[in-house]
């Protein structure tokens, strides 16, 4: 079975989360959070105490990186490669 | 230590008299609930509300000197007002009070405005000189004691707070201004002289006015924080310094506990407050009080290390245990004290405890703000320390790990990813930017602004810091980063705040006075002149302070890590039963008529907040900031109203 694709899941949590009320065209899947001044500095472990739940996963000192965490689809590939 | 308020008439000569001074004194009676004193003159008016401290007697205000050509209202002290009677005596001058206010007309007699540069206090002080139809108003170095003032159709109107100045005339415009709106959500609190009304200013610490008929009001620095005089070519050890420290300090101290009614102490368990009451306890005879907050939750916490002080002391100690339903069921009256929209509820534990010291009959407190902002106590310097280090050598790997140290006592620590610390802490950035300690906290903050409405969002991030730059890029000219952040952090956070929302506002609230001893001039003078590596000692803050009082207390006092004084913020209203008024002021209708949030935004916020599941520093900020302006909308904007007796009682006219 292929695993979910996560995507959406992601985008509404950044949205209810960390953009509120903002036009969903405002994020663009590439976009960096730190960048675009989405996530601060305590929003990445608010992200990734819901990322550990929901995905069932453990996110090692070592993989909180921008590379892993930066933007949806960054996010979408690092869930992916935790959870196949 | 009083309130203050009245008029000058500008451009008419028609003296309003004393319904407008009972007018407005009368919102700030919880400044002076010990009577009131008016003083009505051709141009003028003074009122003057009192809270007798220093001869409780025969202190009555105005005050006036021997021919009646002058006149002064005056809250806070003169602690060197004895040294200075003796010598107006020796020169002539006849007293006809004990009190510190008298001291006041008589040295303006001899120097006019450079009377200011020989008293040592804290005060915000109006003399209207009745011959030359002249008011001088003046407010003390570091902003400790308040005075607002705006003019409108011709005359202007002054008082300890906002308040008495709505009260003056129901035509006088109650609006808030966006661009400070905007200020407040980047900096904290207002970056300038403007309040968060339009047109109502604060004169600025370290200032004087003169008001007259022909040329209005014109406004004049006398005297500022000197950081740009560190010995440089000098060379003092560590430990010269750190003695003349401490003895300053004694000495400040002691003219601190002036007073004609028992002092007593704020103790937190910090550094800073452990330093005033140890002087307090070694070097007088005052019998000691001390009063802390303490909490349930341990992230604020102090209650080890102030019992621990309380022992080494033996002192006399009061605590106000505050729950997160007190504080959130306290805010919307801590709001009315701070006339300003605020980022945290700090405030509101201090709010609390000047109840309990007042609940005591206790009127005066010596507390320990300061020793952050002039020794070099505060994160941010340290930061700023690991960011430039950091920027010498960027290749290095093990650096980025310093900014690991900073915030262990902050459960989403933003340093748990050294990786991410170097993209928020902006290692990056250039050393010599103006505001390079202070940029990423205000680029945290300014984050708030996905809460803004699109009226609001027209105030943008870098007009905000521009126009702080247009105040400060001389006065920080030529200073090191270091000297820099620490003038900044003096006159924005230590000014506009510390002393204003979370000291004078919350303290007179219950009329208490708090008195600093860190803040004596003669103390900021000498700490600007120690050099920056000394007053932080690689990674090690306050280091002189430190080292002057290694023998004076518990070590572990000393060594203890900085905890910066914190309360609950989002927890704090919504524990087991949210306040019933959150529903009202941040209800969908309320947000949208005051404009200045989106209210989807806000209620999605409601929404994250009542799953009380941890939140970062911006939602806090923002959920802090957007209450306390919704209720400073509502109660200044809205429905502005205060209720006046049919008479006061204790009244004195004097003419």
């Amino acid at each position: 079975m292929n695993p979910p694709n996560p995507t959406t899941q992601i985008r509404s949590f950044i949205f209810e989360n960390f953009l509120f009320d903002a036009d969903e065209s405002s994020l663009g899947n590439d976009d960096s959070f730190m960048e675009q001044g989405i996530i601060d500095s305590t929003g990445v472990l608010e992200l990734v105490e819901w990322l550990e739940e929901t995905f069932s996963m453990k996110v090692q000192d070592e993989e909180l990186v921008p590379e892993n965490l930066d933007s949806v689809n960054k996010l979408t590939a690092f869930i992916s490669q935790k959870t196949s | 230590m009083c309130g203050i308020a009245g008029y000058f008439n500008i451009s008419s000569d028609n003296s309003p008299g004393v319904t407008l001074l009972e007018r407005m004194i009368h919102p700030v009676s919880h400044r002076g609930p010990d009577g009131y004193g008016f003083h009505v003159g051709r141009r003028a008016g003074l009122a003057h509300a009192r809270l007798s401290i220093i001869d409780l007697e025969g202190g009555w205000q105005p005050i006036h000197n021997e021919d009646k050509s002058l006149w002064v209202i005056f809250n806070g002290e003169i602690f060197n007002y004895r040294e200075l009677r003796e010598e107006l005596e020796e020169r002539g001058h006849r007293f006809a009070t004990n009190s510190d206010t008298e001291v006041i007309v008589h040295l303006y007699e001899e120097k006019q405005e450079h009377c200011l540069a020989y008293l040592n206090g804290q005060f915000a002080i109006a003399l209207y000189d009745a011959e030359k139809e002249v008011l001088f108003l003046a407010r003390d170095r570091m902003g400790v004691r308040p005075l607002f003032y705006t003019i409108h159709k011709g005359t202007l109107y002054f008082a300890s707070e906002v308040k008495s100045i709505f009260a003056a005339d129901p035509s006088l415009p109650r609006e808030i201004n966006p661009d400070v709106l905007r200020e407040i959500f980047t900096f904290w609190m207002p970056g300038g002289s403007e309040t968060v009304f339009r047109g109502i200013h604060q004169l600025e610490a370290g200032h004087w006015a003169r008001v007259t008929a022909g040329a209005g009001l014109s406004l004049r620095e006398y005297w500022d924080i000197p950081y740009s005089t560190a010995d440089r070519g000098r060379f003092r050890k560590e430990d010269e310094y750190a003695e003349e420290l401490r003895e300053l300090l004694i000495d400040s101290v002691r003219l601190r506990l002036r007073a004609d009614v028992p002092v007593g102490a704020y103790l937190s368990g910090g550094l800073d407050s452990s330093t005033i009451t140890s002087l307090i306890h070694h070097y007088t005879d005052n019998p000691l009080k001390t009063f802390s907050v303490t909490f349930s939750d341990s992230i604020y916490d102090e209650r080890a290390e102030q019992n621990e002080m309380v022992e080494f002391l033996g002192t006399d100690h009061h605590v106000e245990h505050c729950t997160y339903e007190k504080i959130g069921a306290a805010f919307p009256e801590v709001i009315w004290h701070t006339e300003t929209p605020i980022l945290r509820t700090a405030p509101a534990p201090l709010y609390l405890l000047s109840a309990l010291v007042r609940d005591h009959r206790y009127k005066v407190v010596l507390t320990g703000e300061g020793a952050d902002e002039i020794l070099g106590g505060y994160d941010i310097f340290k930061e700023a320390k690991i960011r430039s280090f950091i920027k010498k050598d960027i290749t290095s790997a093990s650096r980025p790990l310093l900014l690991k140290r900073l915030y262990p006592y902050l459960a989403l620590s933003p340093t748990k990813s050294a990786e991410f610390a170097k993209e928020f802490f902006h290692t990056d950035a250039p050393v010599d930017d103006l505001f390079y300690a202070h940029l990423p906290r205000w680029k945290t903050t300014g984050r708030t602004s996905v809460f803004f409405s699109e009226n609001l969002k027209r105030q943008n991030f870098d007009d905000a810091v521009e126009n702080l730059a247009a105040r400060f890029t001389g006065k920080l000219a030529g200073l090191d980063y270091f000297s820099r952040a620490q003038y900044l952090e003096s006159k924005l956070l230590l000014g506009n705040y510390l002393l204003s929302s979370q000291g004078d506002r919350m303290a007179m609230a219950h009329s208490v006075e708090g008195r600093f001893p860190f803040l004596d001039h003669r103390v900021v003078e000498f700490a600007c002149a120690i050099p920056p590596n000394m007053k932080m000692k690689v990674l090690n803050e306050k280091n002189i302070l430190k080292k002057a009082m290694a023998n004076l207390l518990p070590q572990t006092i000393v060594k203890r890590k900085k905890q910066p004084y914190m309360a609950p913020d989002i927890l704090s209203f919504f524990g087991e039963n949210e306040p019933e008024y959150l529903n009202y002021y941040l209800s969908p209708q309320m947000v949208a008529e005051a404009g200045f949030f989106n209210p989807k935004a806000v209620e999605q916020l409601l929404i994250k907040c009542r799953k009380k599941a941890r939140q970062g520093f911006r939602e806090n900020m923002a959920f802090v900031g957007i209450l306390s302006t919704q209720i400073v909308y509502e109660k200044f904007v809205k429905n502005f109203s205060v209720t006046m007796p049919k008479r006061l009682d204790n009244i004195k006219i004097i003419s």
